[in-house]
């Protein structure tokens, strides 16, 4: 199988297109970061803290909101999460509810808002162990001093060990079986002793709703990081330029950043646009697309560098829109192969990647794109400019040395 | 030519067989389930994997220099005294600059004494400057201030890595934090209740014993007015905690001397128990040899005297010396329970912090969404890599089975160096190798591409397989670098999950020059080396 085979195309003939393509995506982004979505920041920049919750039925967001009001929790954002099937939500506590001196209280408040609240015990839930929010390091704690087996005569160490064991297989039927929560305490019959069972239908309750997981962070590491994101994009920017530099010459190097940047720039702007927070992961995402747009870029440069040693008559014009289509197939098959697996990350991967992944899908489309639309007629445009101001026909540096 | 690739296939081999032990070692069975538990034996999962709590904690090492001024203060009160200079007062002019003393008021024909005395004694560690009339300031060395900074972070993360451990924490992660200045990262797997490992953290648990100068009196103003209007320079006023066993009425104001009979470091050991008496929990605690005969003779030469018990600056207790006291003292009272005692007792045995701490972040991942992501994860990375595979055998026929057994072996050894290397994989770790997965295959098609050119161009299928490896060598190194550059900026800037990434990314690029460019050049030699001259190659 082989797909474009000998294929000749005018890419050249073509930038306006191009340009007119970029400037709009560009453009929008920058004016849905500059007047509509600004920069949606993820709690690890932005400070603040994020609860999130898996709830056994489809949560009323409402019920939440008003007893989070009633709990003095004012400004807190509760939104359904993912999938509707998977009945989470998140909620958000802005910076300023959350003070450095009291990082912790907003999740305790939470917790203690869902327990009284949300779940079927209510009031009566109190003194009693929540079994669906126990760690197991709790739930073995409670089980070593309810000591439903009277294991106690027999030391200490048996019985912590006893019920370390029972813990763990507890929490992992729940979590690992049962995505955190438990339909009953029955259904625990088959992975705990009947004693275990019975105690805890006794003295634990379930609350119908499971945190998945908390984010606090105070407002001097959001602070840190966003200076260190932003530190680290520019270094890479730079890294690149540098090793262009001194592979190729320094115009290939600037024709390469500018056309990374311009895929930063877009996927970024698609971050805006479809108001997406872009956490920690998604920074590492675009780092990861910063690297690898080069590599269309380069394999499109390599080429053009090896025809300019070999040809002396051709234009740049036609030499460059050559290798483009000499190299075509490698750059949409690489490109091609990589979103693949990038795809499969964005739809089997999870919440937690999505915002890694949609970076991904979006970065390297507009990064192949950008390597021919970008990165070579930018080369050409460049040594027409020159050509005309020094009045001598265009030519680009071949290279410094030959390899190969 | 035959024998060479005879050796480089054992060699292929021999590396395989490496790396396969670098994931699962040697696993006590064959099932899946003994193969699973060898393998979680040889990679270790990431917080947001396994389930657990990462905190990042500042330790407020201002108060240690602060602490150490106020020592240096006391000191060269009590030196100022001993050489007859009355009429001098030493102070710590602004509270901002806690590392600047002055001193005042020194007569001037004692002056050129005192500068003397101030340089032999404090000379190595502060700077000092006389100003007019008899005033000096002595402000500490920026080489001692950062020294003493430095070393109040290291005997934090000390302190709190022996507390954590006591904790029961199996593989806790406590370490300097590069990103912010005097920063501590703590990361606890499976720990989902981080309400108790906070407290525990946070306790300052400094321990002393003061004698008691005066008190008790209900609050500072009678205190004040008892004591004729100043606090003498070598005592403080300070209160009891509630419930303490002291005499009084509670929350009283007792008059104590500044220095401490017995400080935080002095104790060698803490155990709770129960008073025998009251059947009360309590903490015993028992002083250092040293530290117990300064205490001994210190008791012996002051019985009817009171001393106190102070914890967190607040006095626990009050009792009247009626004999000598060795080594061994005991905290009780104000109710505490069990609980309390036993973890008071493990902070007195792991010391007092050197300085308090403020908490910055704090992430919790449950260990539900873990399991989750981890389900999440290997599905992604299975169809990925599946989908990868086929299309290569789809476009490139028989190159593609090489291609997807480089593939094959290049996860393999991306696995294998993390097994060896204790890397831990996290979520973004899973990314990164189905990442490499992608990005690896990029290769093949690189030398793939160059070798169909080549073909087309009419060289025979050897010649062509040759010059398609040639060069696509360096389009394949600078592509390599180039990724692997900002993987290793993100390795450097980033923290826990992210850094993971970078990791596998990068180890995976790299064992995929080793993969793309030797391994597939092998099998296809071999194949060559099976057909006829000129018989054409499956690309």
């Amino acid at each position: 199988m082989e797909l474009f085979h000998d294929v000749k195309i005018d890419w050249l003939g073509k930038k306006w297109y191009f340009l007119g393509f970029s400037l709009i995506f560009s453009v929008a982004g920058v004016l849905s970061l500059l007047f509509w979505h600004h920069l949606p920041l993820d709690v690890d920049f932005k400070g603040g803290t994020v609860v999130r919750v898996k709830f056994d039925e489809q949560p009323n967001t409402d019920l939440i909101r008003a007893a989070a009001d009633r709990a003095g929790l004012k400004d807190a954002r509760i939104v359904t999460y993912g999938t509707p099937a998977n009945h989470e939500v998140i909620i958000t506590l802005a910076q300023h509810d959350t003070s450095e001196a009291a990082l912790d209280k907003g999740r305790a408040t939470i917790v203690d808002t869902l327990t009284r609240n949300y779940s079927k015990q209510g009031a009566n839930a109190a003194g009693k162990l929540d079994l669906d929010n126990a760690g197991r390091s709790s739930l073995a704690a409670f089980l070593e001093q309810h000591d439903p087996e009277g294991l106690d005569q027999k030391g200490a160490d048996a019985a912590a060990q006893r019920y370390e064991q029972q813990a763990q297989a507890i929490t992992s039927f729940r979590d690992a079986e049962h995505g955190g929560l438990l339909s009953s305490i029955d259904s625990l019959s088959g992975v705990a002793d009947p004693a275990v069972v019975n105690e805890l239908k006794q003295n634990a309750f379930l609350s119908g709703f499971s945190v998945r997981n908390v984010e606090i962070v105070g407002p001097q590491v959001g602070a840190q990081l966003r200076k260190q994101a932003l530190l680290a994009t520019l270094y890479s920017l730079a890294g690149m330029l540098v090793y262009l530099w001194f592979r190729f010459e320094l115009i290939y190097g600037v024709a390469a950043v500018v056309a990374v940047f311009h895929d930063t720039l877009i996927t970024v702007g698609a971050f805006s646009l479809t108001n997406q927070e872009i956490s920690l992961t998604v920074i590492a995402a675009i780092l990861t697309l910063i690297g690898y747009s080069m590599n269309d870029t380069i394999v499109v440069f390599d080429r053009i560098r090896e025809n300019l040693r070999m040809t002396r008559r051709e234009s740049l014009h036609d030499l460059v829109n050559r290798s483009i289509n000499q190299t075509l197939s490698r750059t949409v098959l690489t490109s091609g192969l990589t979103f693949l697996t990038v795809l499969s990350l964005y739809l089997f991967g999870g919440e937690v990647l999505r915002g890694f992944s949609f970076a991904l899908v979006v970065g390297i489309l507009i990064g192949t794109y950008s390597s021919i639309a970008v990165a070579a007629p930018m080369l050409v445009a460049y040594q027409e400019w020159r050509g005309s101001k020094m009045s001598k026909s265009a030519t680009l540096p071949a290279a410094k040395r030959a390899r190969v | 030519m035959r024998k060479n690739l005879t050796q480089k296939t054992i060699l292929i081999i021999a590396v395989l067989l490496v790396f396969v032990f670098g994931i699962i070692g040697l696993p006590s069975g064959l099932s899946g389930k003994a193969l699973k538990a060898s393998l979680l034996k040889r990679i270790s999962l990431g917080l947001d994997l396994k389930g657990g709590t990462h905190l990042v904690l500042q330790v407020m090492v201002d108060e240690a220099v602060n602490a150490a001024t106020d020592n240096d203060v006391s000191h060269i009160q009590s030196d100022l005294q001993q050489n007859g200079i009355t009429g001098a007062t030493v102070t710590k002019p602004d509270a901002t600059h806690p590392e600047t003393l002055a001193i005042n008021g020194v007569p001037l024909d004692k002056a050129g004494d005192l500068r003397s005395l101030l340089e032999s004694r404090y000379g190595s560690e502060y700077d000092l400057h006389s100003g007019a009339s008899g005033s000096f300031t002595l402000t500490m060395k920026p080489s001692a201030e950062a020294d003493l900074k430095s070393r109040t972070l290291q005997q934090a993360i000390d302190v709190i890595r022996t507390r954590v451990d006591s904790l029961g924490v199996s593989e806790p992660v406590i370490q300097e934090y590069n990103l912010g200045s005097n920063q501590i990262l703590v990361e606890l797997p499976g720990v989902d209740d981080p309400g108790r490992v906070r407290d525990v953290i946070q306790s300052t648990a400094r321990l002393e014993i003061h004698e008691v100068m005066g008190g008790p009196w209900p609050d500072e103003q009678a205190a004040l007015q008892a004591l004729g209007g100043a606090v003498p320079y070598d005592s403080v006023l300070l209160h009891t905690a509630p419930g303490a066993s002291a005499p009084g009425s509670g929350n009283d104001v007792y008059q104590i001397r500044k220095t401490a009979e017995v400080a935080g470091t002095d104790i060698r050991d803490a155990q709770s128990s129960r008073n025998p008496n009251t059947n009360e929990p309590e903490v015993v605690f028992y002083l250092t040899t040293a530290a117990g005969n300064h205490f001994a003779d210190f008791t012996a030469a002051n019985k009817g005297k009171s001393l106190c018990v102070v914890l967190d600056n607040k006095i626990q207790e009050v009792a009247t010396i009626r004999d000598q006291i060795r080594d061994q003292g005991t905290i009780s009272g104000g109710g505490i329970t069990e609980q309390q005692a036993k973890d008071l007792s493990m902070l007195l045995r792991t010391g007092a912090l050197p300085a308090s701490i403020h908490y910055l972040q704090e992430s919790t991942v449950g260990p539900s969404l873990g399991a989750d992501s981890i389900r999440q994860g290997v599905t992604a990375a299975v169809m990925g890599m599946l989908a990868v595979m086929i299309f290569m055998l789809v476009y490139y026929r028989g190159a593609g089975i090489n291609a997807d057994l480089a593939l094959f072996l290049n996860l393999v050894i991306l696995l294998g160096f993390m097994g060896y290397t204790g890397s831990v994989l996290t979520l973004p770790g899973i990314a990164g190798v189905i990442l490499t997965v992608g990005m690896g295959v990029d290769s093949n098609v690189l030398i793939f591409e160059r070798i169909r050119e080549e073909l087309h161009a009419g060289k025979s299928p050897a010649a062509a397989v040759d010059q398609g490896f040639a060069h696509a060598w360096t389009t394949i190194i600078d592509t390599h670098v180039t990724t692997i550059v900002s993987a290793a900026i993100l390795f450097l800037f980033g923290t826990g999950p992210v850094k993971g990434f970078a990791v596998t990314l990068t180890f995976g690029l790299l064992a995929n020059l080793f993969t793309a460019v030797f391994v597939s050049r092998v099998i296809f030699d071999a194949n060559l080396n099976r057909k006829q001259r000129g018989e054409a190659i499956s690309i």
